[in-house]
């Protein structure tokens, strides 16, 4: 308490809102079975012999099932390739293209939305309309000029999806911020002199945070299964790279003679989805400093 | 008022865009107020008393529109830019508003609301706000701020709430504080300190426009005081004399309805007969003709406009009472 008067920068509101995180259990637990997920999906391929795209002839059979005496702990797929291997590299694909294209969407989203619901009126009236009208679109169509024109790539993927997934958070962070924007709070800042680009930034935003970050941790399993959508239309990524989108809907078509192929993506999609919605909710808990 | 008004309102009116057709919520108000005075604007709700000073904020909702003018120092505030007016929000004009409990955003804690808006403004370093903010919050009469500091609003009682309120309000060291109604959601005890509060500031030469229905705590503070009556002004006058002698009829129905312990005559509440007009209601003549009960043919049919009758002393009626006094 002795240096209150002094301590005035830092972000008060993320360093608390950490230690609050920090108290709630289960939390903890996802953000660390995420963390464990992530390096897992970096150094996962490195740890086996196999390579992405390498058919082992030497068993005889193509689809394998898990055995250590192999080395191919997962099995391997229908072309006899080792899942393990596969496995790691569309998890890293996966999350890198839901975490991605979720911070598009959540950056522009936010900002526009927030931006349009605390000004209301005219501007609020045109931003909504533009928003409308790319909702229109059909997001296909969208999808596919863009790759007509730019060429295939994993970024246009995280590009394309972000800019679809950007119009609902838009229209939820507006909503929030068009109820906000009358409370006596707002008011009372305006009456301060204080300017609206901050006004949105430091009273509108983080009120609306808890929402934001709900609809974020619901978007991410959108995102991934979009993005093995696309993919499925040779959209997305193309063989021999993977995700878990595309190894859950092959695994699918083998799930009789060998259900390892569907079962073991199957699983880390999700402990991935529990683990974000138990993070999302935490953040939601921990971001509201009246929840105690 | 020999020096030029701190806040000069002219010809103000306010009005709002409704499905039903437009409401006129303020009419034709010119009022001003004088460095270091301290005036009371009361009138019961819905007499637009708040809408006026929102005005001259700039904080109408987006059906408000506001006519005529409002000068700060000479700055025309009705019409002007957000920059313009920011140039005068905070720096010039504070203002409190009326519910303690939601006027502090709930995120952020004492201090950065405190520091803000001088930070913002690059006004004073981040160890100069802090000292300031400390300075603000004793000035109050919050006790322990170093802790006070670092708590968040929902962690403060009401009363604690509306005074941080109004040391934000300070920070910026303006010249005119404006507070709406600011004991209205408190119990009595805290509306005593509240005032407290406001009749130091008082003394240290802060202006002050309090917004409020408690005649009661215009009679402990105000300076002069203005009677808002549908949207208009009907009497302008210093407090005592408003309080020994009410010139309107509906000034006069206002204090004979203020309960008196000593005179068992009232121990029934005196009301005021009918109700004010409905907003977007045409009135012709004195608006408060149908409840007063020395109205004339001609109150019903020409609206009395302010005039003076004394120093210092207007009043909107045709036959006011006199000085020496009716009631």
């Amino acid at each position: 308490m002795t240096d209150a008067g002094v301590q005035i920068g830092g972000g008060g509101l993320w360093a608390d809102s950490w230690q609050r995180l920090r108290r709630n259990r289960a939390a903890v637990t996802a953000l660390g079975v995420l963390v464990a997920l992530i390096v897992a999906a970096i150094v996962g391929p490195w740890l086996s012999p196999y390579a992405l795209d390498h058919v082992d002839w030497s068993l005889g059979a193509l689809a394998t099932p898990p055995a250590t005496a192999h080395g191919h702990w997962f099995g391997t797929d229908s072309n006899g390739r080792d899942l393990f291997v596969r496995v790691w590299a569309g998890t890293r694909v996966s999350l890198l293209v839901a975490l991605l294209a979720t911070a598009v969407s959540l950056v522009i989203g936010v900002a526009w939305g927030a931006t349009a619901g605390y000004l209301g009126g005219r501007a609020d009236n045109w931003m909504m309309r533009f928003v409308d009208v790319l909702y229109a679109l059909p997001y296909m169509f969208f999808v596919i000029i863009l790759t007509v024109v730019f060429g295939r790539s994993l970024w246009l993927i995280f590009l394309a999806i972000g800019a679809v997934g950007w119009l609902t958070m838009a229209r939820i962070v507006r909503g929030q911020a068009l109820a906000l924007r009358h409370r006596e709070f707002v008011e009372a800042a305006i009456a301060l002199g204080l300017p609206s680009r901050r006004i949105i930034a430091r009273h509108i935003v983080p009120n609306v945070l808890g929402t934001v970050i709900v609809y974020a941790t619901l978007t991410v399993p959108q995102v991934i299964l979009f993005e093995s959508f696309l993919s499925f239309l040779g959209l997305g990524v193309q063989e021999p790279l993977t995700s878990l989108g595309r190894l859950v809907a092959e695994g699918a078509l083998e799930m009789e003679s060998a259900p390892w192929l569907l079962l073991v993506p199957s699983a880390v999609l999700a402990v991935v989805l529990v683990c974000l919605n138990f993070l999302g909710d935490g953040l939601r808990d921990a971001l509201d400093p009246r929840q105690r | 008022m020999s020096a030029a008004p701190l806040l000069d309102i002219r010809d103000l009116g306010v009005e709002f865009a409704t499905p039903q057709g437009t409401v006129r919520a303020v009419t034709g108000v010119s009022l001003s107020v004088a460095t270091g005075e301290c005036l009371a604007i009361v009138g019961e709700s819905g007499s637009g008393k708040t809408q006026l000073f929102m005005a001259c904020l700039g904080l109408l909702s987006d059906n408000g529109r506001a006519v005529g003018s409002a000068r700060y120092l000479g700055t025309e505030l009705i019409g002007a830019s957000e920059t313009e007016l920011n140039r005068v929000r905070g720096v010039g004009m504070s203002l409190v508003t009326q519910d303690p409990l939601n006027s502090l955003t709930p995120h952020l804690r004492i201090e950065r609301l405190l520091t803000e808006g001088v930070l913002d403004r690059g006004l004073m370093s981040a160890a100069e706000a802090g000292q300031r903010a400390l300075e603000a919050l004793r000035t109050v009469g919050i006790t322990e701020p170093e802790a006070r500091l670092r708590h968040y609003p929902h962690e403060l009682s009401g009363g604690m709430r509306q005074r941080v309120a109004i040391a934000v309000a300070l920070m910026t060291a303006p010249k005119l504080l404006v507070a709406d109604e600011p004991t209205t959601a408190l119990d009595v005890t805290v509306q005593a300190r509240v005032l407290d509060v406001l009749r130091s500031l008082r003394a240290t030469g802060l202006a002050i426009v309090l917004i409020t229905h408690d005649l009661g705590v215009v009679a402990g503070i105000a300076d002069r005081v203005a009677v808002m009556y549908a949207g208009e002004l009907v009497e302008t006058a210093p407090a005592a004399g408003l309080f020994a002698a009410p010139a309107h009829p509906y000034t006069a129905g206002l204090l004979a309805s203020v309960p008196r312990l000593s005179d068992p005559a009232t121990l029934r509440l005196a009301a005021i007969e009918g109700q004010p007009p409905r907003p977007g209601e045409i009135v012709t003549g004195c608006p408060f003709a149908p409840r007063c009960a020395s109205a004339s043919e001609v109150c019903r049919e020409v609206a009395p406009r302010l005039r003076s009758i004394a120093s210092g002393r207007e009043v909107a009626c045709h036959a006011p009472f006199s000085q020496e006094g009716r009631v």
